[in-house]
């Protein structure tokens, strides 16, 4: 039985064949898609599919051939420094200033994405407390260990609050334990109303996404819930059928 | 005869101890894997071993040779590829490889055999600059350039990371592949489901091995009965569970959680009364066999959570 996955009624993220190309090469080839309030969406497929060049045109970074997406309500071709406000963003590659402290870290990004300056130093408190880290205020960033980094780094990425956070394989080379931990500040962050829009190779983890997109050369050949693309292609893990739709692909690696 | 063979090593940077007192055997034609975080200690070891650091205390030996004393012997049989490419942007795939090849007095021709499988995936790119290659033809040509003067013993670092599933499973297709040929492997994951690939392995974290054995044994050695458990609510269960005095451990596994009791007393009826009991509906407990991922977070004593 497939059931019909509810998405919350505001939309966050509507793209609308949106279609990216490199000279003669379609990278992202009419893609359409819609993300609501505080969903879990899981962006994956292989290497090469598309998956960084449709992330960068959703952030406002890259512009798009043809087609149109909206994010957090503005267009992304052209409001896209009002987007890049609103939107919070890591990487397993680029998190944190490694020479700058914890605090200093916090304070250099809650500035640059304008929080109120009053509201800085007592919302770092708050934060460290509540990751357990009020020890590592002073500690430069380079002295942490992975897992620690990359759970303070998505904690400044949404400190600003903002409607919509992209990860980018967040959790790559960390330990499985952290791993967990890091899933469970994922979860809260989708509580409170912000929308997770995220990347990884770890198919245990798309398993915890609300709905998950799967691109093949450069377009999105499922989207669904992981329950429901389980029972559509009788598959028994969401291994399975990343295996069974990114065997499909045509595109041979440029 | 053992391929590698290391004994008791530590080595220190500064105040963090990188390695503490880590000892393995690698036998001939194995696939050895050694599976942890970052930060764990996994580059540090191989460099040991590839004789490119030279360990604080302990000895290790490759091919028969002392990693310290002999270690120009051991260049010439061990073919090593680190985590980050380091082969020559500027020069062609084809370049690339000869170079290589020229170092240790070899030709492309008379080892082709060993690489053309990988190599003739990467062929329509040969006059490419190695630069300009997308992520896995360039995993692929270091795996060549690492393989060209047919060494018995291959170092892989990290070969898979940030690497597809898709990919991923190619890439150890063609270490199966280099193992019918007898060459010994040590490679290196943070992907734990990758260990089941391996003929034996290294759980690794902090500079220490948590356990060294067949994945099977690992697995075998788990010390308690393990659960998946399912319900309609699998956040509030997760919580449900946590909550529930009698439960070792819990955490989620992709679309279940995996659930250890504290005492033989306590069964699967029991937490299905608990679960019903707080308003869960499909509640679905399943015996399961723990993974190597379970093993290493039991192992690293980060199971409470």
């Amino acid at each position: 039985m497939i059931s019909n996955v509810q998405i919350p009624e505001e939309r966050v993220i509507v793209a609308h064949d949106l279609t990216k190309k490199f000279g003669s090469f379609t990278a992202v080839d009419h893609i359409s898609f819609e993300v609501g309030k505080g969903e879990i969406f899981g962006f994956l497929g292989a290497n090469g599919a598309g998956k960084t060049t449709a992330m960068r045109m959703l952030c406002g970074l890259s512009k798009q051939t043809s087609g149109e997406a909206r994010v957090a309500g503005y267009d992304i071709a052209r409001e896209s420094e009002k987007i890049k406000r609103c939107i919070g963003y890591m990487s397993q590659k680029f998190a944190m200033y490694e020479d700058l402290k914890v605090w200093e870290n916090i304070r250099l990004y809650a500035g640059i994405y304008g929080v109120p300056e009053k509201e800085i130093a007592p919302r770092t408190d708050e934060l460290l407390q509540r990751l357990g880290f009020e020890a590592e205020k002073q500690t430069l960033v380079k002295s942490l260990p992975l897992g620690w980094k990359q759970k303070l780094a998505f904690s400044v990425a949404i400190f600003h609050e903002p409607k919509i956070v992209f990860l980018d394989e967040p959790t790559g080379g960390v330990d499985p334990a952290t791993r967990r931990q890091f899933w469970e500040l994922i979860y809260q962050a989708a509580d409170r109303g912000i929308t997770v829009f995220v990347t990884t190779h770890y198919m245990d983890e798309a398993e915890y996404c609300n709905r998950v997109s799967i691109m093949v050369d450069g377009s999105i050949q499922a989207l669904d819930s992981p329950g429901n693309l389980k029972r559509q292609m009788g598959a028994t893990s969401m291994d399975d059928v990343f295996h069974r739709l990114a065997r499909t692909a045509k595109r041979i690696e440029q | 005869m053992t391929a590698v063979t290391a004994n008791h090593i530590c080595k220190r940077y500064g105040k963090i101890q990188a390695l503490s007192d880590v000892s393995l055997e690698i036998g001939e034609g194995d696939i050895f894997g050694l599976i942890g975080p970052d930060g764990a200690g996994k580059t540090t070891l191989i460099r040991i071993l590839a004789t490119l650091l030279v360990p604080d205390e302990g000895t290790a030996s490759v091919c028969g040779f002392d990693v310290v004393k002999d270690y120009a012997r051991i260049r010439n049989k061990v073919g090593y590829m680190p985590g980050r490419f380091s082969l020559y942007q500027d020069l062609t795939v084809e370049e690339n490889l000869t170079f290589f090849a020229s170092v240790f007095h070899a030709t492309v021709e008379e080892n082709y055999d060993l690489i053309k499988d990988i190599y003739q995936q990467i062929e329509p790119f040969r006059k490419r600059r190695a630069g300009a290659l997308s992520g896995g033809m360039k995993q692929k040509l270091a795996l060549c350039c690492a393989l060209i003067h047919e060494p018995s013993v291959l170092f892989l670092d990290e070969p898979t990371t940030g690497v597809d599933p898709v990919s991923r499973k190619e890439f150890w297709n063609m270490l199966k592949r280099l193992k019918l040929h007898g060459i010994s492997i040590l490679v290196s994951t943070p992907y734990m489901d990758e260990a089941s690939l391996c003929d034996r392995i290294a759980l690794i974290q902090n500079g220490k091995f948590l356990q060294t054995d067949t994945p099977q044994n690992i697995v075998k050695g788990f010390d308690s009965e393990l659960w998946s458990v399912k319900s309609d609510t699998m956040s509030k269960l997760l919580a449900d569970l946590r909550f529930n005095k009698n439960v070792r451990s819990s955490f989620a596994f992709g679309d279940a959680h995996h659930v250890a009791f504290k005492k033989d007393g306590y069964n699967n009826r029991d937490l299905s009364e608990y679960l019903e009991g707080l308003g869960h509906t499909n509640v679905y407990i399943q015996k399961i066999e723990p993974s190597v991922e379970d093993c290493f977070m039991r192992l690293s004593g980060n199971s409470i959570l």
